[in-house]
């Protein structure tokens, strides 16, 4: 069949091909660590609203101590009806995501159907379980297609569950808080939009790890829209000084024209068949 | 994710739950509590599914973790689809339980899900299948099982009449899955409970708040 061999099942379990070239370099050269995975300490919530589905998440990337991205982008493309917010190592999350949007890019082609929210959870929960946890994403997708509109929740480990709302990341309880307290069936779309600004933003506030701006995506059978940042962190900074030089910082000393001289040697004229 | 995951010992999300089946006169009731948890500590979901339809008149109720529990039971749907195609019959209950039990038992090393199944069909009738940890698989006319399981034997033992009536029935499995569900920290949520019968399959939902109580809550 045309569409199955499109999603190729690659060779089983977690490569190792690396780990002996990674040991041996780590002794090469002593005393310096490993690059460790960037984790993105977060909070991300979705939820289900009366015309469709609204995801929020911060955009803070932390390396250690340190933020490595004041403007992460944490909600990721996977169909013009589908997106999905991810929480866990940012690479695994950025990896899954992306080959799961181009696996479900080639089959829209291939079927000429747009795909559903339940076969992208699918697709994710066999991907993640054939490799028992050690691929680092806690993802929520969330989209609107022809039989509805749907949050889900995969796991590291390959669990999923179908849920109205949701939080995930090293904020989710304070963000699960604020939306236990909030959620109510079929919302409107402003109350929506707020409840989940205000669930991120009690992540950010409760949260060494999450931080900075919010970005909300609201998905509906109209379409698509990606609001980034819908919230802007107060606690922004003005430099002092500017970093960038004034013309005429360096002097010019010399200047030398060379013109490039280019004849033309041969011309062809090739008419496309266009009838 | 990390922090809630201490030192249980399934990894990821447990399913840490009550669950069990029984035989009554004419057809199977298989229930389950709803709830999910990490480690433990803390509940990931007050709401999740743990009686799944592997085939129209056959349910699986899964107790474990709950990312190997999914991706076993997914596995068994198809093959008892493809089962029952090849045959043109609908498939026995004992093949649906033969099927999760070579699955648990083919990859013990790396599982760790056990199933209760139960279901309805024309050979037989009503039956009930316990498939444990390792892929042990034996025919029980009433079963529990899940962490929650250890409070109700002694119920269990003691209710539990061969040719009950089909309330008397729902009435067993309602209260064993209330006094389970009110003692064991990981088990709780909604009562989830199934009637399997040849006439159809009905799915009964018993909110928290509306579970009998006892004497001392």
């Amino acid at each position: 069949m045309a569409l199955a061999n499109v999603l190729e099942i690659p060779a089983a379990g977690f490569s190792f091909e690396n780990a002996p070239r990674n040991a041996a370099l780590e002794g090469l050269l002593d005393g310096v660590q490993t690059p460790k995975p960037l984790k993105t300490g977060t909070t991300i919530a979705g939820l289900v609203f009366k015309d469709g589905v609204v995801l929020g998440a911060d955009t803070r990337a932390t390396s250690g101590e340190v933020v490595a991205d004041k403007m992460c982008a944490k909600i990721h493309y996977i169909s013009p009806n589908i997106y999905c917010c991810g929480a866990g190592t940012a690479a695994d999350t950025e990896k899954t995501t992306d080959l799961l949007s181009s696996n479900l890019a080639i089959f829209s082609l291939n079927s000429g159907r747009n795909p559903r929210v339940v076969m992208a959870v699918n697709i994710l929960q066999d991907m993640l379980y054939r490799y028992h946890g050690q691929i680092g994403a806690s993802l929520i997708l969330g989209g609107v297609d022809c039989t509805g509109n749907h949050l889900y929740t995969v796991g590291p480990y390959g669990s999923v569950n179908k849920v109205p709302y949701l939080a995930m990341g090293s904020g989710d309880l304070a963000a699960l808080g604020i939306l236990e307290d909030g959620f109510k069936p079929d919302l409107e779309l402003e109350e929506a939009k707020e409840l989940v600004r205000a669930s991120i933003h009690a992540g950010i506030m409760s949260d060494l790890g999450s931080g900075n701006n919010i970005d909300i995506c609201v998905i509906t059978r109209k379409g698509v829209d990606y609001i980034r940042p819908y919230q802007e962190s107060q606690y922004k900074d003005s430099r002092k000084l500017k970093y960038k030089y004034r013309p005429g910082t360096t002097p010019i000393l010399t200047e030398k024209v060379v013109p490039l001289k280019l004849e033309v040697v041969h011309e062809t004229v090739q008419q496309m068949d266009s009838a | 994710m990390e922090k809630h995951y201490t030192d249980s010992q399934v990894k990821g999300v447990s399913t840490g739950t009550t669950i069990l089946a029984a035989i009554f006169d004419g057809g199977v009731v298989i229930g389950s509590d709803s709830r999910a948890s990490i480690g433990g500590e803390y509940v990931s979901s007050k709401t999740i599914n743990k009686v799944i339809q592997v085939h129209d008149r056959i349910f699986c109720c899964i107790a474990g973790s709950l990312a190997d529990a999914q991706a076993v039971t997914k596995a068994a749907k198809f093959h008892l689809s493809f089962h029952s195609v090849q045959m043109e019959n609908p498939p026995l209950v004992i093949a649906a339980a033969t099927v999760l039990k070579e699955l648990c038992y083919k990859n013990k090393e790396e599982l760790q899900a056990g199933f209760i199944t139960a279901g309805w069909d024309k050979k037989k009738g009503p039956q009930v299948y316990v498939v444990s940890l390792g892929g042990m698989l034996i025919s029980q006319p009433v079963t529990i099982g899940g962490s929650g399981s250890t409070y109700i034997y002694g119920y269990v033992d003691a209710k539990y009449k061969p040719n009950m009536t089909r309330e008397e029935c729902m009435q067993f499995a309602t209260n064993a899955l209330a006094l389970a569900m009110g003692r064991d920290n990981v088990s709780g949520g909604v009562a989830h409970l199934v009637v399997i019968t040849e006439a159809g399959v009905e799915h009964v939902v018993v909110p928290g708040n509306k579970l009998p109580r006892f004497h001392d809550e």
